[in-house]
């Protein structure tokens, strides 16, 4: 039940480079993900401790 | 809305869709119109799934969540970066790998084809549900406001994304979020800047703050634990993480848009920028809307931001009773700013004893202005049975009418229709491409070539617009709109969640288990949405936890019984 052009072997795509200067894994690039979403949480905390 | 506002909106929009025609003129191919040309980047992804997930309801209402309930509704994100990759670390690679058109052909590869078709069926409802409403919502809001036929607005802008979603199967879709996308940016910063702007002249940035914070308007993170407050941390971050999950990984409308990628990289990259930027937005579109209240502290606010209401008041001079409440709250809003004026001045002397005297005056002012609004929503509600939406809908598109120069205006409605167009475009593609990939050619036309399945595409697409067309023309609303459309979601994403969790997590699990514990799963989904009243952001939790927990069950109950359950570890 494959269209044209769907491939049958399920081709194994190498695991691609991140390609970004400074984060070679996706790890890091996960990492950076959540270091990002936790300074936003630590914001959002202080934000409603200081004005409430 | 003065000419100058309507060559803006109808020039913008029609642009963007006779680009996205344009654009796509050459594509002839099955592969092209249901991925696009698999050349994408990583910006052009990320901005697709960002325009998909942004529909014109989230700009249109959430600035009036802002505005009546402060920065909370922020937290309901929270579960979108974790979601998002563990998508681009497990589900994408598997969805490239295994070069599926829709997320549900994995399950058929995976399970067995009942389980397939129980997956696109689950996506084809609610989706096809949500689409009426993506369409609807923002329309009744124009309609109302501006006095234009509700049912012309409805069939216009859905006929111009059926034009090009059709004409252009998925190119068109990513081509045209991106300058959709674009306009709305546009619209919402300059809101942003005269927004800020219009603040009296007396109010500094830590004024304004201070101010919405003792209104309660900045209290963004609520570490409440109580399952029946709908937005708090657990419930953004752990209900949050699933049902962003269950939408980002199973709705075939976001999952078409990330198979289009030009490789893995793009994908992840597209869904990563997403994970980046989603919180962020959300944030600064809130705060639009507690600057808006702020603004109207010192500017007297209708009595009813929702038109229906304010036109129904205006309709009827005579009743005394109604106009009664609108002279009191005024009255109370007057004496409530001379408060805020004292507070401001004490404020800026330094007499902290004066500014708090000041400001409980304020308050009690502005309290008893809400339940004089309330009270007087209440009547007109019992009175007027074709009130559809609440008043967060309408705040934003009454301040932008009211306090905007025109140009602007033009712009920001060029913006809702943007989102509406944008969002509506990618669920539109995405369904045709279901029932053609999921459907059509497994169970009716077997032996159907690449040019006949093309073909089918367009059709169905086309034929979801209508129903989504006729949907919205008898769509009655009776919640917040952007709730409703998230409420729609959560009630079907924790089964469709589910069935992908133990497809790519538990290996002995097979079809005819996973099958039976979905249906069961979406049953007791129902019951729970009916009887207990806990908040929406749980559903997709419980939902997936009872699929996963009932396929092991059931799973083993079959080993003893004999029977296999079509097990297929693919």
């Amino acid at each position: 039940m494959l269209f044209m052009g769907q491939d049958t072997n399920e081709s194994v795509e190498p695991e691609a480079e991140t390609g970004l200067p400074w984060l070679r894994t996706w790890n890091q690039v996960y990492l950076v993900v959540i270091i990002h979403f936790a300074i936003w949480i630590v914001l959002l905390v202080a934000l409603t401790d200081f004005f409430s | 809305m003065s000419p100058l506002d309507f060559v803006v909106l109808i020039g913008s929009m029609l642009a963007i869709a006779a680009y996205g025609v344009w654009h796509t003129r050459g594509n002839r191919g099955l592969n092209t119109y249901l991925k696009g040309d698999s050349k994408t980047a990583w910006f052009a992804i990320g901005l697709s799934v960002m325009a998909t997930q942004a529909s014109a309801i989230t700009f249109l209402s959430t600035p009036g969540q802002g505005y009546l309930d402060g920065l909370g509704f922020v937290q309901i994100y929270f579960g979108m970066p974790v979601a998002l990759i563990i998508i681009a670390a497990v589900f994408l690679p598997i969805f490239r790998r295994l070069n599926v058109y829709t997320a549900y052909e994995y399950l058929g590869r995976r399970f067995d084809k009942k389980t397939r078709l129980l997956g696109a069926a689950l996506f084809l409802v609610q989706r096809g549900l949500g689409a009426g409403l993506t369409i609807y919502a923002p329309s009744i809001v124009l309609a109302t406001v501006f006095g234009w036929p509700l049912d012309l607005t409805i069939i216009s802008s859905g006929l111009v994304v059926i034009v090009y979603t059709v004409m252009g199967g998925s190119s068109a879709v990513t081509v045209t979020q991106k300058y959709q996308l674009a306009v709305i940016f546009a619209g919402m910063v300059t809101a942003f800047c005269l927004v800020v702007v219009k603040l009296p002249a007396g109010l500094s940035f830590t004024d304004t703050f201070a101010l919405a914070g003792r209104f309660q308007k900045l209290n963004a993170i609520d570490f409440s634990t109580d399952v029946h407050q709908r937005y708090t941390f657990w419930s953004g971050l752990l209900g949050g993480t699933f049902l962003m999950l269950a939408y980002f990984g199973t709705d075939q409308s976001q999952v078409q848009r990330y198979l289009g990628g030009a490789s893995l990289r793009e994908g992840r990259l597209g869904l990563m920028f997403n994970a980046i930027c989603k919180i962020p937005m959300q944030f600064f579109i809130l705060l639009l809307g507690v600057l808006i209240f702020v603004f109207y502290q010192f500017e007297q606010p209708p009595l009813f931001f929702n038109a229906t209401l304010s036109h129904y008041l205006a309709a009827h001079p005579s009743d005394e009773r109604l106009h009664n409440y609108e002279t009191d709250y005024q009255s109370l809003h007057d004496q409530a700013n001379r408060q805020l004026q004292d507070w401001l001045k004490a404020r800026h002397d330094g007499d902290r004893a004066a500014a708090a005297a000041a400001f409980a005056g304020a308050l009690t002012a502005h309290q008893e202005g809400e339940k004089i609004r309330a009270e007087a929503e209440k009547s007109l509600s019992q009175i007027s049975s074709t009130t559809t939406a609440t008043d967060a809908d309408y705040v934003f598109i009454t301040f932008i009418l009211h306090q905007l120069p025109h140009g602007v205006i033009g712009l920001l409605v060029a913006a809702f229709f943007g989102a509406a167009l944008s969002s509506k475009a990618a669920e539109l593609n995405a369904l045709g491409s279901s029932t053609t990939v999921d459907f059509y050619r497994p169970i009716i036309k077997r032996d159907a070539t690449d040019q006949h399945s093309l073909a089918a595409t367009k059709w169905f697409t086309a034929f979801w617009g209508v129903v989504a067309i006729a949907f919205a023309l008898y769509a009655h609303l009776v919640e917040n709109l952007i709730q409703a459309v998230n409420i729609l979601g959560s009630i079907f994403y924790g089964v469709m969640l589910g069935l992908f969790v133990v497809a790519f997590f538990i290996r002995h699990v097979g079809g005819s288990a996973v099958f039976w514990s979905a249906l069961v799963s979406q049953a007791l989904i129902f019951f729970l949405y009916f009887t207990l009243p806990i908040s929406y952001l749980w559903y997709p939790l419980i939902g997936s936890a009872a699929c996963v927990i009932l396929s092991i069950f059931l799973q083993g109950l079959f080993n003893l019984v004999g029977e296999n359950g079509n097990r297929n570890t693919t």
